[in-house]
């Protein structure tokens, strides 16, 4: 299948081993992408406080796009998806405002018809691929492992806006996924809190905090590694971990993976090339213990 | 319809207190709600099971709790909608809130912040002959705010509170956006400005996260964080920019719309106010020095996107204020 890729600034800036690992596994499963050219930021809910038209003009541009290109949206960044999702609605069940927008878009010869139906990968292979097409690929299944999911916000809330009430399975989709890569979910409270990593810069003890207190709480459960579809999560639970726990005075250690690295080490991919040596906290006893590297 | 309510209690007078989950069998009709259970297992199977409740009718506000690790009203949520495959349910008090008994919480938090936003009209200037009229138009965007029934969901569910008991909240906060909105409070001069200057302060709008607990949460509709991006809104039109909040949202809208996308490298410097503030520079320091050697740094030279001066274009048109004249040349993000 052929999909209209979003990657996000953060899969191409601080986050630079996740759109390697998510192109290499969709090329496995056999997943065309095509990316939106000259794609712009969705504003990631910051730039909604300051104007929300503008931000929605944005996400408008990008929609158009994948239109033109007659392809469905692919994202591979939770944040991107809710902040999508949710512009999406407020253009879509609102055509006065629809207008006004595709009234600014016409500039440029652009005009968004609101059709489009962005949706994260991870919601991409359990609906239109199939989650069977996942299992054929698994050539070194996570056996043994104990991986905690971790959700984040925006791909959770507002169910309203994620089409949560159509499609129940999305709030338990990273469950079934880390079960077909064939390991054990380990389910602790925090996994639909938020991350911390929007305060980062405006109250850092609160933000380390989160995260100290997410990652302990899985690691006390005897989690091996994390598991995100969130970017963002990903690098304040991976990047600031250290500052975190020493905020605890405790050690945690809990290595934190992207979600297409996880498909990746279950379909047998050297764990080099799915960027697992650029996390900040030690992937090596993971890959160990999976016999993926001595 | 034969279900099981799994409720997690506490009873401070116990020997040894401490909360405890218990079970109860219990059969309701297919329409029960919550509520409804919670109150036949009272009457017929413990009369000792505390909660609170009155209306049974989403008014009062008094009977939120947490349902299968969620804030909602007991008497809003229809048992058949959140059971599970073996019919069952877990009940828990609200969150964040101390817990008195059972599924009672002193709200002694909630109202503390309430109390801090001054909840009332402080009209400035002289008074008016008559009553104080504000237009349907004005007034009627604050519909929405006006619904809170004062439950305490959105507190027990905040991902802030539950880390930093001192952060004002999603509720107070709320209700601060229902006066500073209002026409007839100070007229954003005097009181109204006075208010957003508070609230731009530490432990105050600037402190969500945007995680949306609250506006799932809400039974009303209020969307609590919704107000708080329009306080947020507010502060930065009536000048409260000096805060890394503002500074933020500010130089995230610039960083777009001059490039299209996010420099990650630039903006948390800005954030905090530009390289001068050596504290938080050096704080950043030791991360900094981690992501580089793992290969993580976000690229040194930021690029824009393809025809980036369509986005520009854009971002003149709609944000004149922060794009400035000189937008594309002398940007600030190069």
């Amino acid at each position: 299948m052929k999909y209209a890729f979003f990657p996000g600034c953060v899969s191409q800036g601080a986050a630079p081993e996740l759109y390697p690992a998510a192109k290499l596994i969709c090329e496995r499963i056999g997943i065309e992408l095509e990316e939106i050219p000259g794609w712009t930021c969705t504003g990631a809910g910051v730039m909604q406080e300051k104007n929300l038209l503008f931000a929605d003009t944005l996400n408008a541009r990008n929609f158009a796009k994948a239109e033109q290109m007659g392809l469905p949206i692919l994202t591979i960044c939770s944040t991107c998806q809710g902040v999508m999702s949710q512009a999406n609605k407020r253009m879509t069940r609102d055509p006065e405002y629809l207008a006004e927008i595709n009234h600014h878009l016409a500039d440029e010869g652009l005009e968004y018809q609101g059709t489009a139906q962005p949706k994260h990968l991870l919601w991409i292979l359990i609906e239109d691929i199939g989650l069977d097409k996942v299992t054929e690929l698994v050539t070194r299944p996570l056996a043994g492992i104990r991986m905690a999911p971790f959700y984040g916000c925006y791909i959770v809330r507002p169910t309203e806006a994620l089409d949560i009430e159509e499609h129940p399975e999305r709030q338990t989709s990273l469950e079934t996924l880390i079960e077909t890569l064939g390991a054990t979910v380990v389910d602790f409270e925090g996994k639909t809190r938020c991350c911390g990593f929007p305060i980062l810069t405006i109250n850092e003890k609160n933000s380390m905090a989160m995260v100290g207190k997410h990652t302990s709480e899985a690691k006390d459960l005897g989690a091996d590694a994390m598991v995100t579809p969130c970017p963002l999560c990903h690098l304040n639970l991976d990047g600031y971990q250290p500052k975190a726990a020493a905020q605890l005075k405790r050690k945690v250690d809990l290595p934190i993976l992207d979600m297409p690295q996880a498909i990746g080490l279950a379909m047998g991919i050297d764990p080099k090339d799915l960027g697992l040596q650029k996390h900040i906290m030690n992937t090596q006893p993971l890959t160990v213990k999976l016999g993926a590297r001595r | 319809m034969d279900v099981t309510i799994k409720i997690r209690r506490y009873d401070p007078e116990a020997e040894q207190p401490g909360s405890y989950w218990e079970e109860f069998a219990v059969s309701v009709p297919d329409n029960a709600t919550v509520l409804d259970a919670l109150i036949k297992i009272r009457e017929e199977m413990d009369g000792t099971l505390t909660l609170r409740c009155s209306c049974r009718s989403a008014i009062c506000g008094s009977c939120a709790m947490r349902i299968n690790g969620h804030a909602g009203l007991a008497c809003k949520t229809a048992l058949a909608l959140v059971v599970d495959e073996n019919n069952a349910i877990t009940v828990e008090p609200a969150g964040v809130m101390r817990v008195i008994k059972d599924l009672a919480v002193d709200f002694e938090l909630f109202w503390d912040k309430i109390r801090a936003v001054e909840p009332y009209l402080q009209p400035a200037g002289a008074e008016p002959e008559g009553e104080y009229i504000a237009s349907n138009e004005s007034m009627l965007h604050l519909s929405g705010v006006t619904a809170c029934i004062m439950c305490g969901a959105c507190v027990s569910d905040c991902t802030v509170l539950e880390v930093d008991p001192t952060f004002l909240g999603p509720a107070a906060l709320a209700k601060a956006y229902r006066f500073t909105a209002d026409p007839r409070d100070g007229n954003r001069e005097g009181v109204s400005r006075e208010r957003l200057r508070n609230l731009s302060e530490a432990t105050g709008m600037w402190d969500c996260t945007r995680c949306n607990e609250c506006v799932q949460a809400c039974p009303k509709g209020v969307a609590p964080m919704d107000r708080i991006m329009a306080l947020r809104e507010q502060a930065v039109e009536a000048g409260f920019t000096n805060n890394n909040g503002a500074r933020h949202t500010n130089a995230f809208t610039e960083s777009v719309g001059h490039s299209g996308r996010l420099d990650e490298l630039r903006l948390p410097i800005k954030s905090v106010g530009g390289v001068t503030n050596v504290g938080a520079m050096l704080s950043y320091a030791p991360v900094g020095w981690r992501a580089l050697t793992h290969g993580k740094m976000p690229p040194i030279r930021h690029k824009n996107v393809e025809n980036v001066e369509n986005v520009r274009r854009l971002f003149r048109k709609l944000d004149p204020e922060l794009a400035g004249p000189q937008i594309g040349r002398n940007s600030p993000f190069g």
